[in-house]
C-alpha cells in the first residue's frame, strides 16, 4: 500500500500564515495521498475562545482560520489533500461555515466538512461529571471552558466517509496524524504496534517549525540556515506507523537527527509512556537516522494499550495580573533598578506580593519569591529594566502596582524612563480524567459537498 | 577541564501545568558517557534549587545519547499562574546547559562551540 504523507502547516494560533504554501506545493509534487494538519490550540487559547464564543455566537474559532487556508484551500481541493485541523476551538460548527463561505468567496467547489464533537464539557449538564473528577472545588470557580482530549478514531470515521475537511475543537495533538493514518491504512483502534509510531510521528509534526530548524538556532554552536524562511515539515507515515521526516522544498531550516531528537523529547515525561487517548507510546527503543539531507527516519518506537481515561482541562477565572516596567541605563543603571524595585516592594508592603525582575540582569531564570535575585550579588548591568508583577482577586488592589510603576517617573531614583503598565484578567487550570465511556466523540457532516 | 555543558550537549524545554521537562541530548556518542556520569538528578535539582522543585527524575536514552529529566513543580504555578514573564519556562534548558562539566583534554576535539569567553 503506498505511504500516507502528512503536512504540518502550523504549530500553534498565531504561527506564520504563509507556511502552507510551500508544504501544499511538495505533496501535491510527491503525487502520493496527503493530509494538510494545522495545530492552533494551546491550554489557554481554547479558553479565550470560549469568551470570545459568548461575546458572539459565530466566533470562537481561530482568528486566523481564513489567513491560514486562504492561500491553499483551492491547491488541495483540487489535488485532494484532505484538511484535518483544531482550528474549530471552541465553536467548530462556526469554523466550518466559515469554511464553506471562504470557498464560495474563492469560486470553488463545495467542500464536504466534517465537525468533531464531544470534546465540550463547559455546559452545566456535564457539571456532575466534572465534580466526580475534580470535587467540590468546580462549585467554587467560575468555569470559562471545559474540555475533554479526544483521540484519532472521530477523525478517522469522518475522512472514510469521505470529508475533505475535518474541523474538530480539542483533540490531541498527535491524533491530528494518526487520525488519518488509520483512515488511510485501515488499521484497529486496538493496534498499539503501529499507534504507538503513528503518534510520534504526529507529536514530531504537531508543532510545524519545531522539527525543521524552528526553535533550534544558537549561533556558533547550532547555527540553522535561512531561517527566515523555514520550512514546515512533512511525514511519510509507512504501513508500519514509522515516519520519515522531511520539509516543504524550497525553504530554509533542515531536518538533522539533532532536530528530531530536540522535538521527540520535546514535552515528554517518562519516555516509556507517552499517554495519549489513543495509544500509550514508548520512546525507550527509538532510534533516528539521518537518510539523506533534510530526511530523517524515526523508528522503533513501540505502542501499548491506550489509557482508560481521557484528559480533561478546565479553565476558570484567577483574578488579575498587573505588570509595570521602567529602564535604566548607563553608569549604576543596575543598582538603580535594584533600588526602583526595592521602593514599589516597600509601598505595596502587606498589600501585594510582588515579583521584582531586573531584565538585562536577573529575570526568567529567577523565581517568584526573589531567592535568585536576593542571592545574585549586584553587578554593573549598565541597560537595565525593572519589571515588578502581582495577582490579585481585586482589580482595583491590582492596579495599584500600575500606579506605584508609574510614580517611579517622579519619586524613584534618578533617569528612569520608557514606563508601561498593563492589567489583565487572569485564567488558570484545573486537570483531571474523566472515564473514556463518559465523553461521546462523534463527528458529522455539515455540508453537503461531495469529492470529485 | 571544566567546560559548561552546552558545549557537550543541547536540549529543549517542554511544559505540562507545574512541570517542566528538559532534554539534555550529546553532540556526540562520544561525550553521552560523561553525560550520565556528571549530569545527575542531584545536580540538577541543584541548579533549580531556587524553584523549590519538589522532584527531579532522570530518564536515560542510550539510543538517543539523550536524558530527559523531569522537573516537578518548578514553574511557580505553571503557565497561566507564575508571574514570570516566562510562564512556559522555556527558557529553563539554558540554565541546566549551564552547569560545568568536567571533560578529560582527550576529549576536548569532541566539543562544539569556542571555549568560553572570560568576559
Amino acid at each position: 500500500m503506498t505511504s500516507l504523507l502528512v503536512g504540518s502547516a502550523a504549530g500553534f494560533s498565531g504561527d506564520r500564515v504563509d507556511a502552507a504554501g510551500p508544504v501544499v506545493d511538495t505533496l501535491v509534487a510527491r503525487g502520493l495521498p496527503a493530509v494538510l494538519i494545522f495545530e492552533t490550540l494551546a491550554e489557554r487559547t481554547l479558553a479565550l475562545a470560549q469568551l470570545e464564543r459568548r461575546r458572539d455566537p459565530e466566533l470562537g474559532y481561530e482568528p486566523l482560520l481564513v489567513e491560514m487556508l486562504e492561500p491553499v484551500l483551492a491547491r488541495c481541493l483540487e489535488h485532494g489533500v484532505r484538511i484535518v485541523s483544531n482550528f474549530g476551538a471552541a465553536n467548530p460548527p462556526a469554523a466550518a461555515r466559515r469554511i464553506a463561505q471562504l470557498a464560495r468567496e474563492l469560486g470553488l467547489r463545495t467542500p464536504r466538512i466534517a465537525v468533531v464533537s464531544g470534546d465540550d464539557l463547559s455546559s452545566l449538564a456535564m457539571r456532575p461529571l466534572l465534580r466526580e473528577a475534580i470535587g467540590p472545588r468546580i462549585d467554587e470557580i467560575e468555569v470559562v471552558s471545559a474540555n475533554a482530549y479526544l483521540g484519532a478514531e472521530p477523525i478517522a470515521a469522518a475522512l472514510a466517509a469521505g470529508a475533505d475537511i475535518v474541523v474538530c475543537g480539542r483533540v490531541a495533538d498527535p491524533s491530528l496524524v494518526v487520525g488519518p493514518a488509520l483512515a488511510h491504512y485501515g488499521w484497529s483502534p486496538d493496534d498499539w504496534a503501529r499507534l504507538g509510531p503513528a503518534t510520534m510521528a504526529g507529536h514530531l509534526l504537531e508543532c510545524g517549525a519545531q522539527v525543521t530548524g524552528g526553535y533550534f538556532a544558537d549561533p556558533g554552536l547550532k547555527d540553522v540556515p535561512d531561517l527566515e524562511s523555514v520550512g514546515f515539515p512533512i511525514g511519510e507515515i509507512a504501513s508500519d506507523g514509522s515516519v520519515r521526516i522531511s520539509k516543504a522544498a524550497g525553504t530554509g531550516g533542515f531536518v538533522t537527527a539533532r532536530t528530531v531528537k530536540e522535538q521527540l523529547l520535546y514535552e515528554v515525561h517518562d519516555p516509556a509512556a507517552y499517554l495519549t487517548p489513543d495509544v500509550t507510546a514508548d520512546i525507550t527503543e527509538a532510534t533516528v537516522l539521518e537518510e539523506g539531507r533534510d530526511v530523517v527516519r524515526l523508528t522503533g518506537v513501540r505502542g501499548h494499550a491506550r489509557p482508560a481515561t481521557l484528559k480533561v482541562n478546565v479553565c476558570h477565572e484567577d483574578g488579575w495580573l498587573v505588570e509595570g516596567e521602567i529602564s535604566y541605563a548607563g553608569p549604576g543603571a543596575e543598582a538603580r533598578a535594584r533600588l526602583a524595585g526595592d521602593i514599589v516592594k516597600k509601598r505595596l508592603q502587606g498589600t501585594l506580593d510582588i515579583r521584582v525582575d531586573l531584565i538585562g540582569a536577573v529575570s526568567v531564570f529567577a523565581d517568584d519569591g526573589g531567592r535568585m535575585l536576593a542571592a545574585s550579588p549586584e553587578g554593573y548591568a549598565r541597560d537595565v529594566r525593572l519589571r515588578v508583577a502581582a495577582s490579585h482577586g481585586d482589580r482595583r488592589t491590582a492596579e495599584r502596582l500600575a500606579r506605584e510603576v508609574t510614580a517611579l517617573y517622579t519619586c524613584g531614583p534618578a533617569g528612569g524612563g520608557g514606563v508601561r503598565t498593563s492589567l489583565r484578567p487572569r485564567l488558570d487550570t484545573l486537570s483531571c480524567f474523566v472515564p473514556r465511556e463518559a465523553i461521546r466523540a462523534h463527528y458529522e457532516v455539515v455540508t453537503s459537498g461531495k469529492r470529485p | 577541564m571544566n567546560v559548561p555543558l552546552y558545549r557537550l550537549a543541547h536540549g529543549r524545554t517542554g511544559d505540562k501545568g507545574n512541570r517542566s521537562n528538559i532534554s539534555v541530548i550529546a553532540y556526540r556518542p562520544e561525550l553521552f558517557e560523561l553525560l550520565v556520569e556528571q549530569v545527575t538528578e542531584a545536580r540538577v535539582a541543584a541548579a533549580f534549587e531556587h524553584r523549590r522543585p519538589s522532584r527531579v527524575t532522570r530518564f536515560v536514552l542510550p539510543r538517543l545519547q539523550a536524558m530527559n529529566f523531569v522537573i516537578d513543580e518548578v514553574l511557580d504555578g505553571g503557565v497561566n499562574s507564575a508571574l514570570n514573564l516566562d510562564t512556559h519556562g522555556k527558557s529553563l534548558a539554558f540554565l541546566l546547559l549551564s552547569i560545568e562539566i568536567e571533560v578529560p583534554v582527550s576529549l576536548e576535539p569532541m566539543l562544539e562551540g569556542a571555549p568560553q569567553n572570560p568576559n
